[in-house]
């Protein structure tokens, strides 16, 4: 289906046409005459708009939109349907979600893991897991060069000997195979000191540490068995673990609930902390919870993000500036359209491995045995599963078929459609609210950033 | 054009030719993860 979307940010109006990824600033005649075009005939949109503006400007205008549809940048033709089966042909797997620790030091309300032990009792990964985990992702990544492991948990500085000795093998076995091996780990901050922050700094392409926002938001949702706060020591552990981390890649990231759909004060709180890469996200969580985003907080929600938007533009090109996560886009070199199309890949190209080494679709599906797709040590059992999962695209959803977001979005994380529809191939419509606002902002600044330089370029020369 | 000013062209559908080699990171979209849109990864196959 031929689709575009404009939308007016900051005062520029901004076309995008979906099929094809351009970009366009439009002036508002070529604006107003996208609400009737193609549908009527140019005489009738001359007519509907003749008040406004005069019949030559409307032609000269119609002209352009033609030239742009001749050249494959507006109303282009979708090419994409079917394309996904034929490139993603074999199941390969790339990437590694390693389960170290079912267990956690922090008791955060909002844990879907069921405050680390993800419903199965307190367990940590042994080595012989591990290895296993590593030899399985070798041995089914096909041609790829490029693979990855997340340390992940619960908590995984619980299990921090079984994190560096699966580093040690997996370097080893990648080696020898003409891998590149890459490790990443998602961590609460808490256990972290000097050797920990070297060690990682050493050996982690990425750094995920968690932190809500200020004191008060933080404390709330994030404390300790004793219900004592996390945020002083968190706080603190993550200002040195960036004073150490150099041009390498992290992210703090927090999540924000229905107590702080004012999120944007905490945003803010971490940048100024001088956290550089930030993520702030909804909470994913069944309706019944105290705590879960309704439909009636999603306006004020969609306002923070125009806060963010704001503070985002005025920091740009200071040293105030910071990377808000899903307000980063890359317009020309991003990813591919298969890519676009099949997302995160869970299911068949990225795996979950709990302690006792079974294999789940992703972290967010461990703990729900009928997920089980096998286990570390006897393989795939259940490959239903991965079929599965790589069905599930944007073309096979029905709700993301037509809409303007598919190729930023990729159909949304399938987790979260099954917990609150119980389909993986079904929206949460709240969520895709939220990420087409994101989507907006996000556009928008990189359009803002570049009709900025251009304008530095041209008072130079 | 006087009209319309382009910011970027038609990168995605260009992107089909060679796409799907399947080398770039894998990108979780949760709130518990490294969240991202999939738009911002970068493409490892230039
Ligand atoms: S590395 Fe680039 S071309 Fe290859 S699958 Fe990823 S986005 Fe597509
Ligand atoms: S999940 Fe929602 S926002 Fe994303 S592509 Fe599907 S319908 Fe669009
Ligand atoms: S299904 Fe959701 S939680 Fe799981 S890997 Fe994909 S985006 Fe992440």
């Amino acid at each position: 289906m031929k689709l575009i979307h404009k939308f007016i940010k900051n005062g520029v109006p901004i076309v995008l046409d979906v099929n094809s990824g351009s970009v366009h600033v439009v002036d508002m005649l070529v604006y107003e005459i996208l609400d009737w075009y193609p549908e009527l005939k140019a005489g009738d949109i001359e007519l509907k708009l003749e008040n406004k503006y005069s019949r030559e400007k409307i032609r000269e205008a119609l002209e352009e939109i033609k030239h742009l549809e001749s050249i494959g940048q507006l109303f282009s033709e979708d090419i994409y349907d079917g394309l996904t089966a034929s490139r993603f042909g074999k199941n390969v797997i790339k990437a590694l979600c390693l389960h170290v620790a079912h267990d956690c030091n922090i008791r955060c309300e909002y844990c879907f893991a069921s405050q680390g032990d993800f419903n199965s009792g307190r367990l940590l990964m042994d080595v012989e897991v591990a290895r296993k985990a590593v030899d399985f992702l070798i041995k089914h990544s096909g041609k790829r060069k490029n693979i990855e492991i997340d340390f992940f948990g619960g908590e995984p500085l619980l299990n921090f000997t079984v994190v560096k000795e699966t580093v040690d093998y997996g370097n080893r076995m990648a080696s020898d195979a003409g891998k590149n091996l890459k490790f990443t780990i998602t961590t609460n901050a808490v256990l972290l000191n000097e050797k920990i922050i070297d060690y990682i700094n050493k050996n982690m392409s990425n750094v995920v540490l968690s932190l809500d926002g200020n004191r008060e938001t933080n404390d709330r949702m994030r404390h300790f068995d004793d219900g004592s706060g996390t945020y002083d020591i968190v706080s603190e552990n993550i200002k040195s673990f960036i004073a150490e981390r150099g041009e390498k890649s992290y992210y703090v990231r927090g999540t924000f609930t229905r107590y702080n759909a004012d999120f944007s004060k905490d945003v803010l709180h971490l940048a100024d902390m001088g956290c550089k890469s930030l993520s702030v996200e909804p909470v994913v969580s069944e309706k019944d919870k105290s705590y879960a985003i309704r439909e009636e907080d999603l306006a004020n929600i969609l306002s923070e993000y125009d806060i963010l938007f704001s503070e985002c533009m005025e920091r740009m090109g200071t040293d105030r500036e910071f990377d808000f996560y899903h307000f980063k886009i890359n317009l020309d070199q991003g990813p591919c359209a298969v890519k676009r199309l099949t997302g995160c890949g869970a299911g068949y190209q990225y795996l979950a491995v709990t302690p006792e080494g079974d294999l789940y679709p992703c972290h967010q599906f461990v703990g729900d045995s009928r997920f089980i797709i096998g286990n570390v040590f006897d393989g795939i059992i259940n490959a239903e599963i991965p079929e599965t999962f790589k069905a599930a695209h944007v073309y096979n959803k029905p709700g993301c078929r037509n809409c303007w977001a598919k190729f930023y979005c990729s159909g949304g994380c399938h987790a979260n459609s099954y917990k609150l529809t119980g389909d993986i191939n079904s929206c949460y419509e709240v969520g895709c609210e939220m990420e087409k606002k994101r989507l907006e902002c996000a556009i928008a600044l990189q359009v803002i950033k570049k009709l900025k330089e251009e304008k530095n370029d041209q008072e130079v020369s | 054009m006087k009209h319309i000013k382009t910011i970027n062209g038609s990168s995605l559908s260009k992107s089909v030719e060679k796409g799907g080699c399947g080398e770039c990171q894998s990108s979780c979209q949760s709130a518990c993860k490294t969240s991202c849109t999939v738009a911002n990864q970068e493409c490892e196959n230039k």
